[in-house]
């Protein structure tokens, strides 16, 4: 029993002994598509910030829903950073959580967007269905394809993306609701994630046009298995999708690690950061640190923005998403 | 059956294997309330914080209604699906001998070990439009995949487990006495299906059904993949509490979930009260013979 003891108690003065040997830990609680993209960075920045400072840096990366993801961050997962779909989710971390200051989106450059996208169409080769634009998506025989609002951040983007189409269109609220009810209604399957949405129209063959974020369109254009089969449609206008990244400073302050919390985000402006970010199909927010061949992928689009096209993540949240907003009046039986 | 009285060992008699039924009750209560009254409890406790109001607009709203009604009748129709064929194969893996019956006995308790995520996939990928399946069925006019249809094969899927565990024990310790007695007395087999096998198999063909309805009304992982989830159509309750969470409203999640636990309470007072109904009429059916 006492060998057993102290065996016990020189494992854990040895775990101590190394944890204590300059060893520092992040943890990055991200969405889901990023998994490759921070897999590359995470590696990237450890090596830079060895050089720089002599300090081993393990990185964990946590990959799920970005509204999942916030919420396990507010319910007690200990984050140092996170990067998320959209400003929504790190605001009610900062909102239900009081984990972070309301302006954290302030603090860094772009509205702490490092890189963007935008949401394009994907469609079977050839294009069968003539999908142009957006007014093509409600025509009748065309199914479409895009997550649920409710349950993924990302869904949220072709929402908007359609709403901001719509109202440059008609100019008139209400035959805007009329036209996304007319697009949810060629929507045959809600899935509850945009993964789950590419599944169902890669592999499962079903609809016409796949929503999607373009970096997500580049990898499924670019997987080996379905190369040749999809090609992308550019709309006239679409929505400068914006994930945002912020250190949590609640658990920063607690873990010791908000030097390097910070220095792990700055990382992502830097051209190397940009770099990783155009090759994993994401637009990086200075593109002048990124080789123009590289950038050749990104074809020129009409944006808008959250905040000038709708006043702000938190009016939107409020108006289109919550129970009652527009997204449930789409819904609403007739 | 209950007439041999097994001869009781002297060694066994005022000996517990477990010390003390203080203790024993204590930690055994101790377990239960921990593991299954205590969430239970806060479950509640939040929902009675929402108040009257809260919950009444809960129930009202009209897209819950719906996803309540999908969620029950699929889950109830699926049960029943489920008790039937668990019926079946149990008594195909009590009676018969025949090469791989071990193997069979030992699949039947899959579902139970697979993430039920998977199982959704692999069942989408089978009965959706290019599917093995879905490729035959959907030209003929059987939409499966993402239609109620298609949450009904996830649920009894995940059901029938326990439909032929509960009713394979009873079957093996009912032995074919009885029938042989019942078929020298002339019956037909329809008659000794209906008279003498039947009702001996009833109560744990009811407890299988509960099971498996109970087991269907929660469940998420596999439904999620097949439904389509769309709003009045095919969203199932479960994952309109998601869609609350998602939206921050724990309170809206609370309700819902409240709700259902408590019509699925109810649900499984009335099926566990049927067996007894049941044995008070054959009583008196002996009585009157």
């Amino acid at each position: 029993m006492k060998t057993l003891l102290s065996s016990f108690a020189l494992a854990f003065a040895l775990a101590a002994g190394t944890a204590s040997a300059k060893d520092v830990e992040l943890l990055n609680v991200s969405y889901d598509p990023t998994r490759e993209f921070y897999a590359e960075v995470n590696t990237a920045f450890a090596a830079q910030w060895k050089q720089q400072t002599g300090e081993t840096l393990k990185i964990r990366a946590s990959h799920g829903g970005s509204g999942k993801q916030a919420r396990s961050v507010i319910d007690g997962l200990e984050a140092d950073v996170v990067t998320l779909a959209l400003a929504a989710d790190i605001d009610a971390i900062a909102s239900n959580g009081k984990l972070l200051p309301a302006n954290w989106q302030t603090r860094l450059p772009h509205q702490s967007s490092p890189y963007t996208s935008t949401i394009v169409f994907l469609v079977r080769k050839g294009n069968p269905k003539g999908v142009r634009d957006w007014g093509d998506l409600v025509k009748p025989g065309v199914a479409v394809i895009t997550p649920n609002p409710k349950t993924s951040g990302g869904a949220r983007w072709n929402y908007l993306a359609a709403w901001a189409w719509a109202s440059q269109q008609y100019r008139d609220g209400g035959k805007v609701v009329d036209y996304l009810t007319r697009l949810f209604k060629n929507v045959p399957v809600l899935d509850t994630g945009a993964r789950g949405s590419t599944t169902t129209f890669v592999e499962r063959g079903i609809g016409d046009v796949l929503l999607a974020w373009e970096n997500e369109a580049l990898l499924t254009l670019n997987d080996p298995a379905t190369r040749g089969k999809f090609e992308i449609v550019v709309p006239s206008l679409s929505i400068k999708a914006e994930p945002p990244v912020a250190w949590v400073d609640k658990n920063v302050a607690k873990h010791g690690t908000r030097k390097q919390a910070e220095a792990y985000l700055r990382f992502l402006y830097t051209p190397e950061g940009q770099r990783l970010a155009a090759k994993h199909g994401y637009r990086p927010a200075e593109p002048d640190k990124v080789p123009a061949a590289e950038l050749a992928r990104f074809p020129q689009v009409k944006q808008v923005t959250i905040d000038n096209a709708f006043g702000g993540w938190k009016k939107t949240q409020a108006e289109h998403f919550a129970d009652g907003g527009f997204f449930d009046r789409i819904y609403q039986p007739k | 059956m209950s007439t041999l009285a097994l001869p009781s060992l002297p060694a066994a008699r005022g000996r517990r294997p477990l010390p003390g039924f203080g203790l024993s009750l204590g930690l055994g209560l101790a377990w239960l309330s921990l593991v299954v009254l205590l969430p239970l409890a806060a479950l509640a406790v939040r929902a009675a914080g929402l108040g009257l109001d809260g919950w009444l607009r809960a129930v009202q709203d009209p897209r819950v209604q719906a996803s309540l009604k999908l969620s029950f009748g699929a889950a109830l129709l699926a049960a029943a699906l489920a008790s039937l064929a668990g019926a079946l194969v149990a008594w195909v893996l009590v009676r018969y001998r025949f090469p791989g019956r071990r193997l069979l006995d030992a699949l039947v308790d899959l579902p139970f070990a697979l993430p039920t995520a998977v199982a959704g996939i692999a069942l989408t990928a089978i009965y959706s439009a290019n599917g093995w399946m879905g490729r035959w069925l959907e030209p003929a006019g059987l939409k499966i995949a993402y239609a109620p249809a298609g949450i009904v094969i996830a649920l009894v899927f995940i059901g029938l487990p326990f439909a032929v565990r509960t009713v394979q024990p009873v079957l093996e310790a009912l032995g074919r006495e009885q029938e042989e007695a019942a078929a020298s007395l002339g019956a037909s087999r329809l008659t000794t299906l209906r008279r003498v096998i039947l009702p001996e198999l009833l109560p744990a063909l009811l407890t299988g059904f509960s099971l498996a309805f109970a087991r269907g009304l929660g469940e998420y992982g596999s439904v999620i993949f097949i439904a389509g989830n769309l709003p009045y159509k095919t969203e199932i309750a479960p994952l309109l509490i998601t869609i609350r969470l998602e939206e921050y409203d724990y309170n809206g999640a609370i309700a819902i979930a409240a709700l259902l636990l408590a019509a699925s309470f109810l649900c499984l007072l009335a099926i566990n009260a049927i067996p007894s109904l049941f044995a008070h009429e054959r009583r008196e059916q002996r009585h009157d013979a």
